[in-house]
């Protein structure tokens, strides 16, 4: 589930084109309705009134799924140290793996994507896909600092 | 037609309800008088002299101060003359009512809703007046200045996590 709300989902929409091929990876299938998908991307700024509606389409996605946390402002806010904006969407909806950048680059959401691949291949089928917590190498994906 | 005859002309026809003018950088802006707001808004977009016919923007202003303290501005621009002018409105806090000027402007309506929902400052006569940005049941005003930046904790609700 592609939820760009903000400049991060140019980023987004640059992972999947054919410089960066998001489907290197197994995961090029991005759905636009969430009947059909297993990954929320959340990919931007969240406010009050926006995060009704995130968690909203997070509810109509079928078990399992998962949630990426792209950028600052998902993840805490970011810059937004506002009134309007929520400071981490971890405080309304679960969050597998957190994307560090403003905004991230590709490689470093499809670092995200692998570690998400990782996390997953741990779970067990029975615990309803929630195993417990694999101390993860990199809690959050770091940028390569290489251009592509 | 300069600034000062804009001016002279609303008040030759509406002497009591303009309460001062100025000027900077060749920007004219007039005070006017509350109640007669809608009088000088249909005025100056009637009169084919001045023709301001489009609302750019209605905002309100916090001055912060212990009477009059909240401020109306309506920036207004003539298509015809390609001339800005700018109209403002002072009012108090404790009965925070301005007359609308949806009936002048129909464009100004969402403004006016956005300017009650950040002040708090009510249009009388308004056909729609809700809140435009904030959720309906927010029940401060966040541009007010006694409103502090990061909010008032538990005012706005998030969904369970």
């Amino acid at each position: 589930m592609p939820m760009g709300i903000s400049c991060c989902a140019i980023e987004m929409m640059a992972t999947a084109s054919p410089r960066f091929d998001i489907s290197r990876f197994g995961s090029e299938v991005m759905r636009f309705t969430p009947r059909q998908c297993d990954v929320m991307i959340v990919a931007g700024t969240v406010n009050y009134k926006m995060a009704k509606v995130v968690r909203k389409i997070y509810d109509q996605m079928p078990e399992p799924k998962w949630v990426i946390s792209m950028g600052a402002c998902a993840s805490t806010g970011g810059m937004f140290r506002s009134y309007a904006v929520v400071q981490g969407i971890d405080q309304f909806m679960p969050v597998d793996v957190y994307v560090a950048g403003c905004p991230p680059r590709p490689e470093n959401l499809l670092c995200a994507l692998l570690e998400l691949q990782k996390k997953i291949s741990n779970e067990s089928v029975i615990g309803g896909g929630q195993s417990e917590p694999i101390p993860p190498k990199r809690p959050t994906a770091e940028p390569t600092g290489q251009p592509a | 037609m300069t600034n000062a005859e804009i001016v002279d002309r609303i008040k030759a026809q509406l002497p009591e309800s303009i309460l001062g003018s100025e000027e900077f950088r060749n920007d004219l802006t007039i005070l006017v008088r509350k109640d007669d707001i809608v009088r000088v808004a249909e005025f100056v977009k009637s009169d084919p002299d001045l023709l301001f016919d489009l609302v750019i923007d209605v905002c309100g202003v916090d001055l912060y101060q212990p009477e009059q303290r909240f401020e109306v501005v309506y920036n207004l621009y003539s298509l015809n003359m390609k001339r800005y002018l700018r109209l403002k409105v002072r009012v108090g806090e404790d009965n925070p009512v301005v007359p609308t000027v949806t009936s002048v402007w129909p464009g100004a309506n969402w403004h006016e809703r956005e300017t009650w929902d950040m002040f708090g400052i009510k249009f009388a006569g308004h056909p729609d007046l809700r809140r435009i940005y904030m959720p309906e049941e927010f029940e401060h005003f966040p541009l007010r200045k006694d409103f502090p930046l990061m909010g008032i904790p538990d005012s706005l609700s998030l969904p369970r996590r």
